[in-house]
């Protein structure tokens, strides 16, 4: 792939992970609002996710699309602001990138099931 | 420079790109602390005590409006890229202000 073909793809890639999280941080925002009031408990927030397969099946999108869009954006910050370009700072870009997403897999595993 | 910083598509953008870089450190956290479920309901619960301090609350609350903010900040960009209306910039940048400040005024009033 050229290098400008790739920075199509990413560019294309993030403003598809863009659309998705906009639905998702909206659940997610609504949630947080609805779950906060009274205070959380472990019992109430496990409730909740252990009470369907929507909710890791949600949660797990989300933790895919936010990894991806989080690691092309620190990628675009490294190259504007810290002049960081080239193959290892798309190395180490990935590697953030997949290793949010196996934490954020862990973490819908952990509340999901028991 | 000075006279793009006055414009508020120039603070539209550095909010976007803060909140951005804040959410992406944050994530780890987030996803540490429920991952605390693995070592059993009392483990998460022992942790979202914890996070009752005024401290917590506060950085929580920055957090929520830092999302917002993203949010709304990411709709005005999608907006700017795919749909045809330029004329549009500073109310989107103000729109999306004020959804964010919003966001983050329920959920204080929620907590």
């Amino acid at each position: 792939m050229s290098p400008r073909r790739f920075e199509l793809v990413l560019w294309g890639a993030q403003r598809a992970t863009a659309a998705l999280l906009a639905l998702f941080v909206v659940v997610h925002l609504a949630t947080i609002i609805y779950a906060v009031r009274g205070g959380l408990t472990a019992a109430e927030l496990l409730g909740r996710t252990r009470s369907s397969l929507a909710w890791p099946a949600f949660y797990a999108l989300f933790v895919v699309a936010a990894a991806i869009h989080a690691a092309i954006g620190l990628r675009t910050v490294a190259a504007e602001w810290l002049g960081w370009r080239g193959a290892l700072a798309n190395v180490v870009a990935a590697a953030i990138g997949g290793a949010l997403m196996a934490a954020g897999l862990v973490a819908v595993r952990a509340v999901a099931f028991p | 420079m000075k006279r793009a910083r006055n414009h508020p598509g120039w603070w539209a953008f550095l909010v976007h790109r803060v909140s951005g870089i804040a959410l992406a450190l944050f994530l780890p956290v987030h996803f540490l602390a429920l991952a605390t479920a693995l070592r059993g309901a009392d483990a998460l619960e022992g942790f979202l005590r914890w996070s009752e301090q005024p401290l917590v609350i506060v950085a929580e609350w920055g957090l929520v409006t830092l999302l917002a903010a993203h949010l709304a900040g990411g709709l005005r960009l999608l907006a700017l890229e795919f749909l045809p209306w330029r004329e549009w910039q500073k109310t989107l940048a103000a729109v999306a202000a004020g959804c964010a400040l919003f966001a983050g005024l329920v959920f204080a009033l929620a907590r």
